[in-house]
């Protein structure tokens, strides 16, 4: 696990998958397939990373996307820092820029950063001399949830060439959704959105995928179904007036699944809210379901990550 | 106070569709002569200025300005307003009535006038708030705010939202003959929304306004016109379908006027990629087909008047994520070099967008300024209409930086600004 990708990874940082290119994410793949390896074995450890400092700081709850970063760091033999700020606590930008300023003055390697807000990550990237890499900002995006679901679906299906995935749920809040979307795209993938009118944002078919409001239409003769998470705070008769009704329309269960080719691939960014989003036989069903294989991915995905770009800077820094 | 002779300028004034060249004399502040009598009838001892062929024109009059004094005075106060002003070219502005405390009342609005005279750099005008504390409900004093010097009611950078009260501000400001200025933007449909819905909001993850809340707005309110007869008008306008809207009405008699923003004819949606947040304006700059109709609206003469819009942050309210970062834009230095591109790009004629900056502001506020008349003060403007340059935000004379046109070229740079006669700017560029 010791050689990395040629050429160099060219990004300092990981903001977004927009901007990337296909052969740049599948070298991060390629890495991340090791990972896998490794992380099965007995010792899961490696030096790769020794001697460095990662950050994660999380302005936003998240349990398995900070514990899959730490546990990835870790791994990597660097030394992983957990700091979470209450995000109603933080409202000035200032703030913020204060954060990255103070962080900066550490010497950090790597920062790992969720916030609730579009672009924030960004900001702080700016001003940061260390690798940025975005666990999630607003309804934007959510790189590594994109990776690892790529990762997953190639190991899978061989390729995410000339697949059929629908996306489905609530697009409109999704950075999941966006980060998909954009790598599904870059791979050569055709996407689906499927959701109520009220749940996807404007104009999201120029994004480069089809739109469906019909389940039945929208998971025709697909291969993958990403169902996402539906947030229950959202749901008060604005967006959708009840659960029962988004359950019988746009809730994965086998009559809806079927409508999809029969070796379809369903997959989640979890946590799942069952009987909501997706029927517990269809999560558990072990045949089709890739939901646990997501998690697993993430691992690897995350430890690719953080081994590109922070020996790339290294060997950046050295050239 | 002495005579002064302009001589050998190129003279512009939109009122009389002059432009030739020619000479001004002012005296006493005012114009006493423009034209082929001005040289003969200046005293021995009035001092000359030599135009050297320079566009001499009536000084700006921008009718949409944030003062930040008082209130916010750390952002910017009433003088760094006022060199700003003069040094854009402009001698008469209008303050936009929130303020803190608001402009709601005969001492707020006799205060600002009152430290403007003082300084006496540029005419500083202000709108009375149609609603106590901008609050939207009940209505203020406009009566008595207009004998205290009020030159119209608007609540600012907030919708009139309520139709019941909007239909009696309307009422209220016609009987005593004052101008409605209203923020087209149904809050309902905007709230919580950071830029205009669309591909680039969806695809940067930032929550979307949709353009018709501008749509709604200006057709409700045009509604209420008909009823109350009021004059009414649509400020920062910047989309095809209000434009649209507003130019019906006009064809049928309805006494309403608007005026747009520089950043809405530069500027498309696109301008936001990076979470730019000195682009975050408000109402949210427009995908490209409603910039090129608030292009066409300036040339076919639906949209009346450019105003600066000038809204002064600080960098605390710049450097934030997108959606939490404040709204506006700094622009009283770029005014007039933006409102040029207009003419050099060949889609305004000159002296259309000079009578978007003077004249048609000073008749829809009915204030007899923006002209190059003999008897009117002599408000001037000395400027060279091809010269380019920087825009170059470290330079401005304001405090305030945000602006999204730091460092793009022009063409158009203001030489001198006389207020009354009086030289108030003279430019490093001269």
């Amino acid at each position: 696990m010791d050689k990395l990708p040629s050429p160099l990874f060219p990004h300092r940082h990981l903001l977004g998958i927009d901007g990337l290119k296909a052969d740049e994410i599948s070298a991060l793949l390629d890495l991340a397939e090791g990972y896998v390896e490794q992380n099965r074995a007995d010792d899961k450890k490696r030096t790769v990373l020794r001697g460095r400092t990662i950050i994660n700081l999380f302005f936003e709850n998240s349990t398995r996307t900070r514990t899959s970063f730490e546990l990835a760091g870790k791994r990597l033999g660097a030394d992983v820092i957990n700091m979470s700020v209450d995000g109603t606590s933080i409202k000035k930008g200032e703030t913020l820029i204060d954060t990255a300023m103070t962080l900066n003055a550490m010497h950090l390697d790597a920062l790992v950063v969720r916030h609730h807000e579009s672009g924030a990550v960004h900001l702080l990237a700016d001003k940061m001399n260390c690798a940025v890499i975005n666990a999630g900002d607003g309804a934007h995006e959510h790189p590594t949830q994109a990776l690892l679901d790529a990762l997953t679906i190639r190991r899978r299906k061989g390729s995410l060439k000339g697949l059929t995935v629908a996306i489905c749920g609530d697009i409109l809040h999704s950075r999941v959704a966006r980060s998909n979307i954009a790598l599904l795209n870059i791979m050569g993938a055709r996407v689906r959105v499927v959701a109520p009118r009220t749940l996807l944002p404007a104009q999201i078919e120029r994004l480069g995928v089809e739109v469906f409001h019909d389940m039945a239409r929208g998971l025709a003769d697909v291969d993958i179904i990403m169902m996402l998470r539906l947030q229950m705070e959202r749901m008060n008769g604005n967006f959708l007036p009840s659960l029962r009704e988004y359950f019988h329309f746009y809730g994965l269960d086998q009559a809806k699944l079927a409508k999809a080719k029969p070796d379809a691939l369903i997959m989640h960014p979890g946590p799942i809210n069952r009987g909501v989003e997706i029927d517990s036989a269809v999560a558990d069903d072990i045949d089709r379901s890739l939901i646990l294989g997501q998690v697993e991915m993430g691992v690897a995905v995350r430890m690719a990550c953080l081994d590109l770009l922070l020996r790339t800077d290294e060997k950046r820094n050295d050239a | 106070m002495p005579s002064t002779l302009f001589k050998n300028a190129r003279l512009i004034d939109p009122w009389t569709h002059l432009d030739q060249a020619g000479d001004l004399l002012a005296v006493d502040g005012t114009i006493r002569a423009v034209g082929a009598d001005a040289a003969p009838a200046a005293p021995a001892d009035a001092v000359i200025i030599d135009c050297a062929g320079q566009c001499l024109a009536p000084g700006l009059v921008d009718m949409r300005v944030h003062l930040s004094e008082p209130g916010h005075e750390h952002l910017e106060d009433i003088e760094t307003t006022s060199r700003s002003a003069v040094a854009g070219g402009i001698t008469s502005l209008v303050a936009l009535p929130g303020t803190e405390p608001v402009l709601d009342d005969v001492s707020t609005v006799e205060f600002v006038s009152r430290r403007a005279r003082k300084l006496g750099l540029v005419n500083i005008y202000a709108y009375g708030a149609a609603t106590r504390g901008l609050a939207g409900k009940e209505l203020t004093e406009m009566g008595l705010l207009a004998q205290a010097g009020a030159v119209g009611f608007t609540d600012g950078g907030r919708a009139i939202a309520d139709a019941l009260v909007m239909r009696r501000a309307l009422s209220y400001a016609r009987t005593f003959d004052q101008l409605i200025v209203q923020h087209p933007e149904e809050p309902k449909l905007a709230a919580g929304g950071a830029v205009t819905e669309g591909e680039v909001a969806t695809r940067l993850g930032l929550p979307g306004i949709t353009p018709a809340a501008e749509l709604i707005m200006v057709e409700r309110d045009l509604r209420l016109v008909e009823i109350t007869g009021a004059r009414y008008h649509v400020a920062h306008v910047s989309t095809a379908a209000a434009i649209e809207a507003i130019r019906h009405a006009k064809a049928h008699g309805l006494p309403v006027s608007c005026d747009t923003a520089p950043a809405y004819f530069m500027l498309n949606e696109t301008a936001i990629e990076e979470y730019r947040t000195f682009t975050k304006l408000s109402p949210p700059l427009r995908p490209e087909a409603d910039r090129r109709a608030v292009v066409e609206g300036l040339r076919d003469g639906t949209i009346d008047a450019i105003a600066s819009d000038h809204h002064p942050h600080d960098q605390d309210s710049k450097r934030l994520p997108f959606t939490s970062a404040a709204a506006g834009i700094v622009g009283l230095e770029t005014l007039l070099p933006l409102a040029l591109t207009l003419h050099h790009k060949g889609e305004v004629p000159l002296l259309r967008v000079l009578r978007a900056l003077t004249q048609a502001p000073a008749d829809i506020l009915r204030l007899p300024i923006g002209r190059l008349a003999v008897g009117a003060a002599a408000d001037l403007v000395l400027f060279d209409l091809d010269r380019p340059h920087r825009i170059r935000a470290d330079q401005f004379k304001c405090k305030a930086r945000n602006t999204p046109f730091d460092g793009l070229p022009v063409q158009g740079t203001v030489l001198k600004t006389f207020v009354a006669g009086r030289n108030v700017h003279s430019s490093d560029r001269a």
